[in-house]
């Protein structure tokens, strides 16, 4: 089946989606997904992030679709054709999107510890504005623990409910799910239930911001100050397939394995993840491959060699033209006051 | 011309044997014994009749939509999960007249081989859950339902399920998760209902008010029930005045009489209370956009508007609206429009199922924003905000919630913009208890 994702026409198979289709393309095409997670059965469709524009349903009915669609659950027609960052409308729209998520979000990057590696800074960063528009408070809730390893910081959170499908699909029992309603509603274990089985800590990797974060690395270092090294083990419960994060000698963190997207190739279990931190445990494989200008790389291997892409340095550029009062020193203006007089 | 309700006053109406009396259940013997159930899908196609809910979809094209793969059982659902603030008419025609919603739900369920349907009544109400309990109970000793409905072979078993509260439970897909015993939030659709419904089989979703007037169909025909009306409105509709009239009720009206009749004459509404005049007008539930006097009472054409389908969305959003579930909400000029405007986006806050983020955020934040406008806290550029807060949220949610939470803000900027200016410009003023906005040249006298 033909299908033409922003002027670039490519063969896919039949009951692809948008999203996968423009993901064959390249990561600047692809639209972003905070909740689409390949892996997981029946994610995607809720943070509509990554709606685009049909402006062809598909060869035999070329009319547009009225609305834009997620592309994340719209299966690709022969001879669709869609826009996604060529069209207005869905850049706009995406702006929207962006601005709603940092509604009730805090701005803690700083203290967060998934800065650097957060899904919700990379949309934010390319699809946002640099003003907020909002004066009203933030919902906030208490910071809570889930089983003795993972603590859920309910404020970060943008109900994408990967975690949710990932305890229902990798492991047993139904303990977690969302309560309450609306802006208000949150992420919770039954009743305030421990999430105690071998696979609970997978839900730390799906999480695309800093909501459920791992007890045994919080505040130890940030990601652009540890090194990722691909290691396995051999392991009873799975796979044993991880990346480790060194700083100095020390394993301070251990991952699943993620692909170009983000997505964990691989569920690992909680004695892989929290207890096996001593490089003797491990065999190396050798050093994970990390895209050039992510956050990551940086400082590592001389700081000539990183490109920012595109959007980067597009925003860098259209950065000066902003006119934020906080460029505006108070002192500049004085001086220009005194030449005045 | 009443249909629905021609003996809904007849005391005794809720048992089945005063029921019965008033031409009761004739429709179903009609159906089951002479009818095959393609004639009665035919039957209501041929009337035209729209789906009462709120959005005028043909009954009977829904119908023929259903897929009917082999082996695979069909289910008929009743929305019967009215929340939608101002509209109160299938409460009164369930708590006055059960059977005719289990007359209409055996006719409807027959015309699509179902043979399990059920009604998802809204929680709150369950004093009408017990008399429609009643009812069905009765309907099984008279042999209406049950195994081999009047020896005709065909099974039918009839289910009530409590809503737990929430209005997101009215949208279909919603309802379906929330009648399979699921936390209520929206499907994703493509699959529609009519493909993969309740239980993953393929379902119907009708109002009750849909569903009740199918049997008035098969007894007198599809053609009697197009003969009433306008166009492409057929039938009658109820409809649930609220607001300051004279006279608030619900009322069945023939499609197509005019605005300014069913506001004024006394066989309807009875006019605006003493002593007021009309301000604006919420036509069909609070999730229609509002519009002024001058608007609701004629088109931009200087036609009287008719209460019709068409008539009420004459001019698209810009001078219309829509006839919605038919709740009709009159305000006079003692209404603050900001006032009014806050308590539906607070309520669409609160009802927001929160699965995706535009209406999730959307809704709470556009209640915060109006909250601070009449708590005297506005700031001049809130009201662009608003605008383009509701135009963000407007088709790109997963269910139609969030268009029905940006439309009545969006209306009532569009036709009252200088009231929200007028908060903002004399917070003072705004504040004090029961401040009304009073444009130029208006006064309160009629």
């Amino acid at each position: 089946m033909k299908v033409t994702i922003d002027n670039i026409t490519l063969e896919v198979e039949q009951g692809t989606t948008i999203m996968q289709a423009a993901r064959q393309i390249g990561p600047e095409i692809a639209p972003p997904a905070m909740c689409y997670y390949e892996p997981l059965k029946a994610s995607g469709g809720k943070c509509r992030g990554c709606l685009v524009k049909v402006t062809a349903g598909s060869e035999k009915d070329p009319r547009p679709m009225p609305k834009l669609v997620p592309a994340c659950l719209t299966q690709v027609q022969d001879g669709m054709i869609v826009e996604n960052t060529i069209n207005e409308e869905v850049l706009e729209t995406r702006r929207g999107i962006v601005e709603f998520l940092l509604l009730n979000h805090p701005l803690d990057c700083p203290v967060c510890d998934q800065a650097g590696e957060c899904h919700l800074q990379d949309f934010s960063f390319e699809h946002g504005v640099s003003n907020t528009r909002t004066a009203e408070e933030r919902n906030t809730f208490e910071p809570t623990d889930l089983g003795p390893n993972i603590q859920l910081h309910m404020n970060r959170c943008i109900l994408c409910y990967r975690c949710v499908y990932t305890a229902d699909q990798i492991t047993d029992g139904r303990v977690h799910g969302v309560m309450n309603r609306g802006d208000h509603a949150e992420i919770s274990t039954y009743i305030g239930k421990a999430i105690d089985n071998d696979f609970s800590g997978n839900i730390i990797d799906v999480c695309p911001v800093g909501a459920l974060t791992d007890k045994t690395y919080r505040f130890k270092s940030r990601v652009w100050f540890s090194k990722p090294v691909e290691a396995h083990c051999d392991c009873e419960k799975c796979s044993g397939q991880v990346t480790l994060w060194y700083k100095g000698d020390e394993v301070i963190r251990v991952t699943g394995r993620k692909n170009q997207w983000g997505e964990v190739k691989e569920f690992i279990c909680n004695t892989c993840r929290f207890d096996r931190k001593k490089t003797a445990e491990w065999t190396i494989d050798g050093p994970t491959q990390i895209s050039r200008h992510s956050v990551i790389s940086a400082n590592k291997y001389g700081a000539n060699l990183i490109q920012p892409a595109f959007p980067i340095s597009q925003a860098a550029r259209d950065y000066k033209l902003i006119n934020d009062d906080r460029d505006r020193s108070f002192l500049t203006d004085q001086i220009k006051l005194e030449a005045k007089k | 011309m009443k249909i629905l309700t021609e003996h809904i006053d007849v005391p005794g109406i809720e048992t089945i044997d005063v029921f019965c009396k008033h031409g009761g259940y004739q429709a179903v013997e009609k159906a089951i014994k002479k009818m095959t159930p393609d004639e009665v899908t035919e039957e209501v196609k041929k009337s035209g009749l729209r789906g009462r809910g709120g959005a005028g979809f043909p009954v009977g094209m829904k119908w023929s939509f259903l897929a009917k793969p082999e082996g695979v059982p069909r289910y008929l659902v009743c929305n019967a999960d009215e929340s939608e603030p101002g509209t109160f008419k299938d409460h009164y025609l369930m708590w006055k007249s059960p059977h005719t919603l289990i007359e209409g739900m055996i006719v409807s369920s027959f015309a699509l081989g179902a043979n399990t349907s059920y009604i998802y009544v809204r929680g709150e109400l369950m004093y009408v859950i017990h008399i429609l309990e009643k009812a069905i109970q009765e309907a099984y000793d008279k042999g209406y339902l049950g195994k081999n409905i009047l020896g005709s072979g065909y099974d039918l078993d009839l289910y009530i399920q409590p809503g737990g509260g929430a209005y997101i439970c009215g949208e279909e897909t919603a309802l379906l998760e929330s009648l399979e015993g699921k936390r209520g939030n929206p499907r994703i659709k493509p699959p529609f209902p009519a493909v993969k419904g309740v239980w993953q089989c393929p379902t119907v979703v009708n109002n009750v008010e849909s569903i009740a007037a199918t049997s008035w169909i098969i007894n007198h025909g599809g053609e009697a029930y197009a003969a009433i009306g306008v166009g492409r409105s057929t039938g009658t509709k109820l409809i649930s005045a609220s607001g300051h009239i004279r006279k608030p009720g619900v009322y069945e009206i023939p499609l197509g009489i005019t605005v300014e009749d069913f506001i004024y004459s006394d066989e309807w509404c009875g006019g605006i209370r003493d002593g007021h005049k009309l301000k604006a007008v919420v036509a069909g539930g609070s999730s229609v956009p509002i519009l002024s006097a001058e608007m609701i009472l004629n088109t931009v054409d200087g036609e009287k508007r008719l209460m019709t389908y068409e008539s009420l969305s004459d001019g698209g959003f810009a001078t219309g609206t829509m006839l919605g579930s038919g709740g009709f909400i009159v305000m006079d000029e003692t209404t603050c429009i900001v006032h009014n405007t806050l308590t539906f986006a607070r309520f669409y806050h609160h009802e927001s199922c929160g699965q995706c983020s535009p209406c999730r955020e959307g809704t709470g934040w556009m209640d915060k924003v109006i909250y601070r406008i009449e708590h005297g806290k506005g700031r001049k550029e809130d009201i662009d905000l608003l605008v383009d807060v509701a135009k963000k949220i407007e088709g790109n949610t997963i269910c139609p919630l969030g268009d029905a939470a940006a439309w009545p803000v969006a209306a009532a900027i569009r036709h009252f913009r200088d009231e929200f200016e007028w908060h903002i410009e004399h917070p003072e003023l705004a504040i004090q208890p029961g401040a009304v906005y009073m444009r130029p040249g208006a006064s309160w006298a009629q």
